[in-house]
């Protein structure tokens, strides 16, 4: 190394270095720290006390949870794909050429950005069972229902009932498609207009260009929403957390990792078993990103390669 | 490109930060206002409660020249409190729930009070043995009641009168309770409930203290739980009867449309709910949220066996206590000795409209206090069968987990027995880990709080 690399190198560190500070005593420090306090019995005010794997012992025989494992994955697996489809769809329409295309982008994006407390509130009451602007919409269509198959459907009480509660999570995550749609939106100025020309020229139907065209041109950025739902979702706990006042919904169903590791670190004291659990989510994460990376290089198209 | 900054420079900057963060991070110097020491107190209470507690801190400011405490509320107090514990810069004072000292007490959150209480001139028999019992745990003294409070059953007279009962004589007994239940229920056409005469759930706040109803407790005080036990059996199977009677969903559904506990919408008050237990403080939002011309009663909460002349209740209690590692514990301990004089104490239970924890009480207290059923409150407070809530180190859990299986049970997708069984397996295990970890530390703590209350 010469003395002008070295120097551009200390000029480098020593500008990088906040960061550098900030993510070894952030980051790196808690994670091997968790890693430890995972292999004892800890509860924040005194010494830990060394277990060995007892808390992953206790994590594996643990049915709350597996119930809380259960509730994040299905709501990832169902979550995720819901709202991307729906966010493409929304995109692709509000790309569209028609008046007031800025005011219907402004209206879609709106709602992500009411803070994650005001949109549990919200929901809470747009979900209750007898009086929620929900079941007031549902009610006219499932009396219909009801008259034309002689059946007797209820409006769901959807925080009530442990076979709702999730959907109405589900249905609370919609709300906030709006930012995805905007970079969708923008993914979808990306797309070379000539490309759309040609293929109209060789006379491709609309859904012909969008599954052709639109999608791989797409892909870089579906990939990228995606991996972030993935992380988002599986860290969900602010929106259930209020929307059940701190609890954990009935018969557990919205009882979360993330909620779980918090009751076990701050409500129970056993921060040794929250750290336990929190290495578990931290590497199913891992794990997920990992595979939707590998499953990403294949499936999505660069148009700079 | 010349850079303005050298990275000799860059690297003094950055040590300077270091200082300062550094700097930031050791022990201040004894904060002072005008030569006086500040205390810090952090409460829970917000709106009047507030306001009350404030009254009698500015007559403690203004009783001396030595001492200036500093009153903050602060929302979740507990949970700041422990991470400012083990942070090492707790305040000098904190108000706490009663239900917090066992976990706290045992996690070496907290300093023993009986020293310092003693030099203090506080004294056991001036409380009522419920209150000083909810304030003791494993021996030790480790905080003293601020506010207290008793549960009741509240009656709404109106519905009673609607169903043709005696507004004026409450259920004595669990059974009683049940018939009165069916003539207070309605149902709507459709066979949703319109009303209810009673619904464990509402308000739900005391699952974890309702076996006592049946003669039994959650706990054998040491290490056993006894959800096993003939009264947690009664009190599972009298849940199970719930949906079988009103029907689960439907429970949940009249539920669904109750408003907030704090509103004109809460189910006591509009009529949809006819019976509940409540505490003392009920009294202040029924004067502030219900109809006008709301009448309402309230006596002993009925139990599984009827015991006449000694009525049964829960007592809690708000405390105040001084964290492990408060840089100044003696004069928080004279703040403490200060609200605990029989004049302050009433000034803060007359501002908070709730009960004295004292055996004294004066005249002027029962005439100024605007509770129309104060001799009932405190009657139940002086009872012999007055019990103290549960007093759990794994309290959190178990009370969580109490709520999931009630509402399994009550929604009708539970049996008592597998509620009851799969909760005491986990449940004990959890007592389990705690006791063991408090075996473990036990010797070495108690002889270092035996060195606290013996300097």
């Amino acid at each position: 190394m010469t003395p002008g690399e070295r120097k551009s190198l200390i000029k480098g560190v020593a500008f990088i270095s906040p960061w550098i500070l900030g993510f070894l005593a952030f980051n790196l420090y808690p994670l091997i720290a968790s890693i430890w306090f995972s292999l004892c019995d800890y509860s924040v005010l005194s010494q830990p006390v060394f277990l060995g794997t007892q808390n992953y012992v206790d994590l594996w025989r643990d049915p709350v949870f597996w119930k809380a494992l259960q509730n994040t994955v299905v709501f990832a697996a169902v979550a995720i794909p819901l709202s991307t489809f729906l966010s493409i769809g929304l995109a692709v329409l509000l790309n569209q050429p028609i008046a007031g295309q800025g005011i219907y982008r402004t209206i879609f994006f709106l709602p992500s950005l009411v803070p994650a407390i005001s949109l549990a509130i919200l929901w809470q009451w747009m979900l209750n069972g007898p009086m929620g602007l929900v079941n007031n919409l549902l009610r006219p269509f499932l009396d219909l229902l009801n008259l034309a198959f002689h059946i007797q459907l209820k409006a769901p009480d959807w925080l009530n009932d442990p076979n709702f509660a999730l959907w109405g999570l589900i249905l609370t995550g919609l709300w906030g498609t709006g930012q995805a749609v905007v970079i969708y939106l923008a993914g979808l100025q990306d797309v070379p207009a000539e490309l759309y020309e040609a293929a109209e020229l060789d006379g491709t139907s609309a859904w012909q260009r969008f599954v052709h065209i639109t999608l791989p041109m797409l892909s870089p950025v579906i990939f990228f929403n995606v991996l972030m739902s993935i992380i988002g979702a599986l860290q969900t706990f602010a929106v259930p957390y209020i929307l059940t006042n701190g609890g954990d919904g009935p018969g557990r169903s919205l009882l979360f990792l993330a909620t779980y590791i918090y009751q076990n670190a701050f409500d129970y004291w056993n921060m040794g078993y929250a750290s336990a659990l929190a290495l578990c989510l931290f590497l199913l994460i891992i794990g997920l990103s990992l595979v939707t990376v590998r499953y990403g290089e294949r499936k999505v198209h660069y148009s700079g390669k | 490109m010349k850079f303005l900054l050298t990275p000799s420079a860059a690297l003094r900057f950055l040590g300077l930060l270091g200082f300062l963060f550094l700097a930031s991070c050791t022990p201040k110097e004894d904060s002072r206002i005008s030569g006086r020491l500040v205390l810090e107190y952090w409460e829970k209470w917000t709106g009047f409660e507030r306001e009350a507690m404030a009254r009698v801190v500015d007559d403690f400011n203004n009783s001396q020249d030595k001492i200036f405490v500093r009153f903050l509320s602060v929302s979740r107090v507990d949970q700041k409190m422990m991470l400012a514990t083990a942070g090492g810069v707790p305040p000098d004072v904190v108000g706490l729930w009663a239900i917090n000292l066992p976990s706290y007490a045992e996690n070496n959150a907290l300093m023993p009070l009986d020293y310092l209480a003693k030099d203090a001139g506080i004294r056991q028999e001036d409380y009522l043995p419920v209150f000083w019992k909810l304030c003791s745990y494993r021996g030790f003294l480790w905080a003293l009641p601020s506010t207290p409070s008793v549960t009741a059953l509240h009656w709404n007279k109106k519905m009673f009168r609607e169903a043709g009962l005696d507004p004026e004589q409450p259920p004595r007994t669990i059974a009683e309770l049940e018939t009165f239940n069916a003539k207070l229920t309605r149902k709507n056409a459709d066979g949703s409930l319109a009303q209810i005469g009673h619904m464990p759930q509402e308000p739900g706040w005391w699952m974890h203290d309702f076996p006592s109803w049946f003669g039994g407790a959650s706990w054998d005080g040491s290490t056993k739980l006894l959800l096993d036990a003939q009264p947690n059996r009664h009190f599972f199977t009298w849940l199970e009867s719930y949906p079988k009677r009103f029907g689960g969903p439907a429970m949940f559904e009249l539920r669904g449309g109750f408003g907030n506990f704090a509103s004109p919408d809460n189910p006591f008050f509009n009529g949809k709910v006819a019976m509940i237990m409540q505490g003392v403080w009920m009294n202040n939002f029924i004067k502030k949220y219900a109809p006008a011309g709301f009448e309402y009663g309230a006596a002993a909460f009925p139990e599984e066996t009827e015991h006449p002349g000694a009525p049964l209740t829960i007592a809690e209690t708000d405390i105040l206590v001084i964290p492990a590692g408060a840089r100044h514990p003696k004069e928080a301990m004279q703040f403490i000795a200060f609200v605990a004089q029989q004049k302050n104490t009433e000034k803060l239970c007359l501002g908070q409209h709730k009960i004295s924890p004292l055996r004294k009480v004066s005249d002027e207290f029962m005439n100024h206090h605007s509770h129309p059923y104060l001799k009932v409150f405190q009657s139940l407070a002086n009872s012999s069968r007055a019990q103290p809530t549960l007093s759990l180190p794994t309290f959190k859990e178990y009370a969580n987990d109490m709520i999931t299986y009630v509402n399994l049970v009550l929604l009708g997708r539970m049996g008592a027995d597998e509620a009851r069984v799969t909760m005491l397996a986990r449940q004990q295990k959890a007592l389990d880990a705690k006791v063991d970890r408090w075996n473990k530390v036990a010797p070495v703590r108690v002889a270092l709080w035996e060195k606290e209350i013996h300097p």
